[in-house]
């Protein structure tokens, strides 16, 4: 186990080596002078030439890439050229943004994907088994862009239930300290902002969860119903355990690791969904960040954003497939 | 399989015609008695031919404007209603179907032939060749998809064309890999040794024996490819960064909705289903071709 984990996480090196070249990329693959696309038509000779000195684009672009990558590494992301601000400093509240409506995007995901799963496979063609799947099935079709504007135009416009934008109401004042308001809030007691917190999450968090919900139960359903075919299964029923005994320690234990392949790849589809979650709802996340970089072209925004990204995405798989490993002693690395 | 060339029962013919058919036809025949399967063939046709026959279609021209008519709610006139244009948003969602499926295909078209030239090409010659593409492909795949196809139009610019070739360089991967996997069993069965030892070249043994007996989960994964490519197509027009004016796509008809959720909800609704009936159609489809087709990906 160990040496398998040792020898997985040496392969996300020439990975990431790949992914920091294609980021630095970026600059260069702009069709024109990359410092006269950012600046447009307010650019001078002298705005440009400052663009370019920033950007470091009037060095040799090995240089440049050596002094990137050693910037990347003691944390550096360089400035953006909207704000003039560091955007390690200013990317983190985002990033934590981001991180509280993923988390609870998954969690919604798994726990309800998951149940729906095994209950659809343990009432096999049943009712339930039909209405769930359709819904599974629609759930995989649906654009979450279109799902957003359809929560916002029924829970905010018609029943006025829940605030269809932002992360808490504006006249909110939080004090940040993990930047995970709903933690935050919680451990200062403040269950009245807490509350308001919640009740602005529910609608992106919901939007964000539908997609993986609805492939993780039709992933659960078929690996359960697998397992549930076989000899060991059919044994426990023999010896007169109980149902849900048999689904949910005997049957789910052994049909889990298809169920962890998927969660691992939803949680990539989850950040980048993010980012069309964070603009249909106003949340101040990572991808509403990248977004609005994009509007501005502030590239090395842009740039540190992706790569961030990218980079917390490929280390979710690399916990994804350890844990493979540690559920699962006959993987081996080849 | 029976032999029943040497079997004297009376229903010998019968199968014997069972086994003259090809592989196609016995496919063909399993995706027929899949009912959901063909309910989604239903619908990609109805969209196909939609996409086809639209200017004869269209009850109105798709930009025509009427600003005395603007967001004008379903009515005999409007079956969908107006945007805030007053264009017709029936009008518009069936020339924006050309748009979509167009870009749909043409995003997994492209997809398939790079990603199948550089998989066969890794497969068949392995070693640094393979070392090469497969990092490559590592590399493209260690992003979130639709993220790669935003940082690709933020380089390019915001254009359906650049969005359509960001989708294209998204899904190469996924067909690399597919197709990688496929040849390196193909490239061990006795043909193929049989092929190399008479001295057949290459590019004849790749693109004549090697492609086309790997290309079956490349078409069960292409159909389902076309709807996810749908969706991002319209998530990047969602996003500003696809369709421009006075291009129709789906997914801008969605962005151009959004600050009229309140007044004419009409003009959410109606876009972002025909999307998700599109999507729908080529899912159930491409599960059934799975299934007809190549039963062992179906876990």
């Amino acid at each position: 186990m160990l040496s398998y984990a040792i020898r997985r996480t040496f392969m996300l090196i020439p990975v990431l080596i790949g992914m920091s070249i294609l980021v630095f990329s970026i600059i260069y693959l702009i069709p024109g002078n990359p410092a006269q696309v950012i600046l447009g038509q307010r650019a001078t000779a002298e705005s440009i030439a400052e663009v370019e000195q920033q950007l470091g684009l009037d060095q040799p672009w090995y240089i440049q890439y050596f002094d990137y990558v050693g910037s990347l590494l003691q944390g550096d992301l360089g400035t953006s050229i909207k704000t003039k601000s560091a955007i390690s400093s200013e990317i983190f509240p985002y990033l934590m943004a981001t991180v509280e409506l993923t988390v609870v995007a998954m969690i919604i995901a798994i726990v309800v994907g998951v149940n729906a799963g095994i209950i659809s496979a343990w009432l096999h063609n049943s009712w339930f088994d039909y209405v769930a799947m359709i819904f599974a099935l629609i759930g995989v079709s649906m654009p979450i862009f279109w799902l957003g504007l359809m929560e916002q135009y029924i829970f905010s416009v018609q029943l006025d239930w829940l605030p269809s934008t932002g992360r808490y109401d504006a006249s909110t004042v939080i004090e940040p300290v993990t930047h995970l308001y709903v933690i935050d809030t919680f451990i200062q007691g403040d269950f009245a902002h807490f509350w308001d917190i919640v009740k602005h999450l529910i609608l992106p968090s919901i939007a964000l969860a539908t997609i993986p919900m609805a492939i993780i139960a039709r992933i659960t359903r078929s690996s359960m119903l697998e397992v549930m075919n076989s000899n060991y299964i059919r044994t426990a029923r023999a010896k007169g355990l109980s149902n849900f005994w048999v689904v949910y320690k005997h049957s789910l234990k052994n049909s889990v690791i298809p169920v962890l392949t998927i969660i691992g790849l939803q949680t990539g589809l989850l950040l980048g969904g993010a980012i069309l979650t964070e603009t249909i709802f106003g949340w101040p996340g990572i991808g509403r960040y990248l977004y609005d970089a994009i509007n501005y072209r502030d590239y090395p925004v842009i740039q540190s954003g992706i790569l961030l990204i990218a980079t917390i995405f490929v280390f979710i798989n690399l916990i994804v497939d350890l844990l493979y490993a540690a559920i699962d002693p006959r993987i081996k690395y080849h | 399989m029976t032999t029943p060339a040497a079997s004297p029962q009376p229903h010998s013919l019968e199968m014997q015609s069972e086994i003259v058919t090809s592989p196609w036809k016995d496919a063909w025949r399993s995706f027929t008695k899949n009912k959901v399967a063909i309910v989604g063939l239903c619908i990609v046709i109805f969209f196909i031919l939609m996409a086809i026959f639209a200017p004869w279609l269209m009850p109105y021209d798709y930009n025509k404007t009427s600003l005395t008519e603007r967001l004008q709610a379903p009515s005999s006139q409007h079956w969908l209603g107006t945007d805030d244009f007053g264009r017709d948003i029936l009008s518009r969602i069936i020339y924006g179907a050309r748009i979509s499926l167009w870009v749909g295909f043409i995003c997994v078209s492209g997809s398939i032939v790079v990603g199948c030239t550089l998989g066969v090409l890794a497969g068949y010659y392995g070693k640094w060749v393979d070392i090469i593409i497969s990092r490559l492909f590592d590399i493209l795949l260690a992003f979130p998809s639709i993220l790669l196809a935003i940082a690709i139009v933020a380089i390019l610019g915001p254009d359906l064309t650049n969005a359509l070739i960001a989708i294209a360089v998204i899904n190469v991967p996924n067909f690399g890999r597919l197709i990688r996997s496929k040849v390196l069993s193909v490239k061990e069965e006795e043909y193929i040794t049989s092929a190399k030892s008479i001295g057949m070249s290459d590019a004849r043994i790749l693109f004549r024996h090697i492609l086309p007996n790997s290309m079956t989960p490349v078409i069960v994964q292409g159909t389902l490819a076309v709807a996810t490519a749908i969706i991002e197509v319209a998530a990047l027009s969602f996003l500003g960064l696809g369709a421009q004016s006075p291009d129709v796509d789906w997914g801008k008809m969605l962005a151009d909705s959004k600050q009229y959720l309140v007044q004419a909800p009409w003009t959410m609704i109606f876009p972002g289903l025909a999307i998700m009936l599109t999507v729908l159609g080529f899912n159930l489809m491409g599960d059934g071709l799975r299934d007809a087709l190549d039963p062992n990906m179906k876990n």
